[in-house]
């Protein structure tokens, strides 16, 4: 059977269609699949946030069990040195925490209270934007990981970051660790770190550590993106802040005055 | 052919020179026999079969890495269907080579490849246990 030229500049042109075409809908179908088979049993949101109700923060004055708790979970390592602290969460006086909030007649409620600070999940995070090796970036729900693997150490995410939430191991940070934690690894000299919203504990179903040990149960997570979330109910209801907010980073951690 | 004797006796020396290692160990009584590794008692298989693991087990940890911190999976599904947790040192140290030393470090060591740097983040559970001791 001879085929005319023109039959086979035809047949040519539907096949390269077809060839296209399936291309695509594999992509749009890749596309879809919503990140990755979520284990069963795992806490998982939207958008992961947190709120923090201070009047039922400040009752318990002088209390450290939230950053003690994490750092005990998450290996950080305790320095006397200032210079060498780290530190994943952590409390300074409300001057300074909202600096951006300077008041000299500033309420006696909130005047000098220490008020907690860690990393805020931004939205528009800027320290994911300057990390040259995507060591740092915003997962699908929200949170701002870390791969300490691919951290070079270079502290662009630490000059970016407005809120200081990152801190550099500029030692071994191994002997200065109290009490090693099995299930988390530690880090090492040369890698900065941060709050991850306990991603690992979330997993396994569990609430983030500082949450969990938090006595008057100020700390509350949950997931932006649900209506009926206990978040939303709080934010709903009650007046709130966040850190910085005219730095356009929008912040997803909330304090409740 | 008067060079021959100089020829002849150039090239024995040569070839004793260069096989000179392996005659030494022969003389010596070493062979060249791998490391004894210390395998592990309660678990017959790995998770890869042993061929795949010995020339790609930092290929398999790369990947295993990559899944559970970027992409949030957490389990692995073995050639066999098994799952296992992906942890280095929960998994593979904790279940069932319990002693890195006598397994990573023993093979490392006699191949001559500088130590990974692995273990100085994550845990050796041996570490815990002397610690708690």
């Amino acid at each position: 059977m001879m085929i005319s030229r023109k039959r086979f500049l035809q047949m040519t042109g539907i096949s390269m269609l077809l060839a296209a075409g399936e291309r695509r809908l594999g992509a749009l179908a890749a596309a879809f699949q919503t990140g990755s088979p979520a284990s069963p049993g795992a806490l998982t949101a939207r958008r992961w946030a947190m709120v923090i109700d201070l009047p039922k923060c400040f009752q318990k004055e002088g209390c450290t069990k939230c950053s003690e708790a994490c750092h005990a979970v998450h290996n950080v390592p305790q320095f006397n040195d200032r210079a060498h602290q780290v530190k994943w969460i952590w409390k300074d006086p409300f001057e300074n925490v909202f600096a951006s909030q300077e008041n000299e007649f500033l309420t006696v409620t909130l005047k000098n209270k220490p008020v907690l600070a860690f990393c805020n999940h931004c939205d528009e995070p800027p320290c994911v934007r300057v990390c040259p090796t995507q060591a740092t970036w915003k997962r699908e729900d929200g949170i701002v990981m870390m791969d300490w693997h691919r951290c070079i150490g270079c502290r662009y995410c630490m000059a970016a970051c407005p809120y200081g939430s990152r801190s550099f191991n500029w030692m071994d940070p191994r002997s200065h660790i109290p009490k090693l934690s099995p299930d988390f690894p530690t880090r090492t000299k040369g890698v900065v770190e941060k709050c991850t919203f306990c991603e690992e504990r979330l997993v396994k179903g569990q609430l983030p550590a500082c949450v969990e040990a938090c006595p008057q149960k100020a700390m509350v997570c949950g997931d932006l993106g649900d209506r009926n979330s206990k978040v939303r109910e709080l934010l709903g209801s009650r007046y709130s802040i966040r850190r910085k907010p005219e730095l356009g980073t929008k912040p997803e951690v909330f304090y409740l005055v | 052919m008067r060079d021959q004797g100089l020829i002849y006796g150039g090239l024995a020396i040569f070839l004793g020179f260069i096989t000179f290692p392996v005659s030494y160990n022969l003389v010596a009584g070493k062979t060249s026999k791998g490391p004894e590794l210390k395998l592990p008692v309660a678990e017959k298989q790995c998770v890869a079969p042993v061929d795949y693991m010995k020339g790609s087990h930092m290929k398999l940890l790369m990947d295993w890495r990559e899944n559970l911190v970027r992409k949030n999976i957490r389990t692995y599904t073995a050639f066999d269907g098994r799952s296992y947790t992906i942890s280095l040192s929960g998994t593979c140290l904790g279940k069932c080579h319990s002693s890195k030393a006598d397994f990573c470090d023993r093979c490392h060591s006699y191949v001559g490849i500088q130590t990974p740097y692995c273990m100085d983040c994550h845990i050796d559970p041996k570490l815990i246990q002397r610690s708690g001791e």
